[in-house]
């Protein structure tokens, strides 16, 4: 599903070169549940952001269900990661002026599905994740755990392959953690693929395979930390 | 989805009224003073004649003593000898000479006093030359012309004012006492701006009465317009046919550049035959000026218009250099919103595609408020004490100008904006959100 080889980020500005990531290796197959963690700067979001198609690469190759990204150019890019992906932020990255309805369609809108087809999906997703008889509440009238399963519903409106979740528990309290791992967990009994990124080793824990990243290096800890390539430190963006 | 990108416009419209507002504001005043003034200069500056303007030429000769004016132009109108002397020859494939005046017309029709009516004394040939629509008759004939003969063109408004209709060909209108035979009636004619004569006012009022020229000297009808001579003339009759004075306009047709050469070295010609003769004392400068190359020579456009076309532009721009601002302030205001969409599936084309309807919808709203705008300048511009106060109307390219001033003007105000708002890095709005 997700195969990335050697893949390197570099940062640079006039002053300074930031290495986020260096010769990472790294491959997710259909039906995995993975968890990516490491400390914070460790380079888990640039990770997560270059998978999710919204930062480039310095070097190496990604191919994402097949497709070597490196050669698509935006359009092409934006339309795989539509189709492709879904994400569940931290902080939920919901629009405030929409609602419910409104916010699951975004993604509908851009894939260019018929107003029926988009009703359907919409419904359909709000129903999976509890919150259909909400859908014209604004975001501002949900918990933040309901925030949540709506960004869920939002990611997995359009069917996508690959769930990605950046800390998608770190602003909830832990009842509300466990309730959107849980849905989380049903996607993925249901084929979606998902990667999350987490510091949280609980939350790890329940993954069926991490992945540590150190100073923009992968080890897969299912294969023992002999892996982790020692490295030096750098300044890098915060993870 | 355009509908979609329409919907998000109104959205956002609505989250941020004020802002929504000034904008609006911004582009409405910059249109409504541009489109304003850019009307009045347009119905100052438009060809009066469009189907023949490039075919009628203005003839002006020189025929004043060597001292005196020496600018180097010759005088604007030409004597009534040389006048009549170019008609004789008739080189051109038409010509037509002409004076304005006014007649004392006497109606038979009970309850209505004598009046005065705006009159034109001129040569068969006008009608033809200035494409005038004939409602009923048509022009008199050469030897009306040549004979003096008791004949008359009157306009609609005149001929429905004596007789309550139009096809009144063969009546009699009494004028200045002597019986007038109506052989044609036109329709309105009021070229903008009254180009064939810019002695009686650039901008004049519509002639009533078309009368041989020969006629008004018979007559001794009253003549009006301006009139310069350079000598006394013994009779003491300024119009006399040997009189010292120019105050007839001479204009001929040609249909073509080569016809055109040609009656200019015609006019040299004469010049120098003349000046042989002893009639002038200058060396040979005739001018030889197609329509606009007359209005341009005349400065008809007066220069008020055209300083205060270029204010309202600058105007304008001001304008949009402030909408420029505040699109891109709401714009990237809403970089989170961007990055969310463009995480979600949105190209780069789709976002700056968005962000430029939401500016075309400000130009379209803008539109609307300048509009009204510009009929209220427009209003004010009809109330103003010049002569062309009465051409400040707005007409339908006017009005679609309008829109498409306003439109235009948000889409380009709104492209620095958009392009900023669709390069917006979505992954760093996901984590700062």
């Amino acid at each position: 599903m997700l195969k990335m080889k050697q893949v390197s980020k570099v940062f640079r500005t006039a002053m300074v070169e930031t290495h986020a990531l260096r010769d990472l290796d790294l491959q997710v197959r259909e039906g995995e549940f993975v968890a990516v963690t490491g400390p914070s700067g460790s380079g888990k979001t640039t990770f997560l952001n270059i998978a999710g198609l919204l930062e480039e690469l310095t070097s190496g190759e990604y191919l994402l269900d097949g497709v070597d990204i490196k050669s698509l150019n935006d359009h092409a890019r934006s339309k795989l990661r539509n189709e492709k992906l879904g994400f569940v932020f931290q902080s939920f990255n919901l629009i405030p002026d929409l609602d419910l309805f409104d916010n699951v369609d975004v993604p509908l809108r851009y894939r260019g599905f018929s107003r029926g087809e988009r009703k359907k999906r919409i419904e359909g997703a709000l129903e999976r994740v509890g919150l259909a008889s909400r859908m014209r509440h604004d975001p501002a009238e949900l918990s933040g755990g309901q925030q949540q399963r709506v960004a869920i519903a939002r990611a997995i409106a359009g069917d996508p392959k690959l769930l990605l979740a950046d800390e998608p528990t770190g602003n909830l309290d832990s009842q509300m953690a466990r309730e959107v791992m849980q849905l989380l967990e049903d996607l993925n009994a249901q084929g979606t693929v998902v990667v999350i990124v987490t510091h949280d080793p609980e939350i790890a824990a329940r993954a069926q395979r991490n992945v540590h990243i150190v100073d923009g290096v992968a080890a897969d800890l299912e294969r023992g930390p002999s892996l982790v390539r020692p490295t030096k430190s750098a300044d890098q963006p915060a993870a | 989805m355009f509908s979609y990108y329409l919907d998000l416009a109104l959205r956002s419209f609505k989250r941020n009224v004020a802002l929504t507002v000034l904008m609006v504001l911004a582009i409405g005043f910059g249109v409504g003073a541009s489109m304003t003034t850019l009307t009045v200069l347009r119905m100052l500056s438009a060809d009066p004649i469009p189907q023949a303007s490039g075919q009628l030429y203005y003839v002006q000769l020189e025929p004043r003593k060597a001292r005196g004016d020496q600018t180097g132009e010759p005088p604007d109108q030409v004597t009534r000898f040389d006048a009549e002397t170019l008609l004789r020859a008739a080189k051109g494939d038409r010509q037509a000479m002409m004076t304005g005046g006014n007649a004392a017309i006497e109606p038979q029709r009970p309850g209505l006093d004598p009046f005065f009516a705006d009159a034109r004394f001129t040569t068969t040939d006008f009608f033809a030359m200035f494409r005038v629509t004939f409602l009923a008759g048509g022009a008199w004939t050469a030897d009306d012309d040549a004979k003096s003969g008791h004949v008359v063109v009157i306009a609609r408004t005149l001929a429905e004012k004596l007789f309550g209709a139009t096809d009144v060909v063969g009546k009699t209108v009494q004028l200045e006492g002597t019986p007038m035979r109506v052989v044609g009636v036109i329709d309105r004619f009021m070229p903008t701006p009254h180009f064939y004569d810019l002695t009686t006012g650039d901008y004049g009022q519509e002639e009533q009465a078309f009368i041989p020229f020969s006629t008004s000297r018979e007559l001794k009808l009253d003549r009006s317009g301006s009139m310069d001579c350079w000598e006394d003339n013994d009779d003491g009759d300024n119009t006399g046919l040997n009189a010292h004075c120019v105050w007839i306009q001479y204009w001929v047709e040609l249909d073509s550049a080569s016809k055109a050469a040609a009656y200019k070295d015609y006019l040299v010609a004469y010049s120098a035959e003349q000046k042989k003769a002893g009639r002038y004392e200058r060396a040979p400068n005739p001018k030889l000026r197609n329509v606009m190359e007359w209005l341009d020579y005349k400065e008809v456009v007066p220069n008020d218009a055209r300083i205060q076309t270029w204010v309202a532009l600058g105007f304008l721009l001001v304008c949009l250099i402030n909408t420029v601002g505040l699109l891109l302030t709401k714009f990237l205001r809403r970089s989170s919103e961007i990055g969310v969409r463009r995480a979600l599936g949105a190209s780069k084309r789709s976002i700056f595609t968005q962000l430029l309807v939401e500016a075309g919808m400000i130009g379209v709203a803008g539109g609307l408020l300048g509009l009204g705008l510009a009929w209220l300048g427009l209003w004010a511009v009809r109330h103003q004490p010049t002569a062309y106060a009465e051409l400040a109307q707005l007409d339908l390219p006017m009005l679609a100008g309008t829109f498409g001033l306003a439109v235009l003007s948000s889409l380009a105000a709104g492209l620095l904006p958009a392009w900023r708002g669709c390069q917006v890095t979505p992954a760093l709005q996901l984590k700062s959100h």
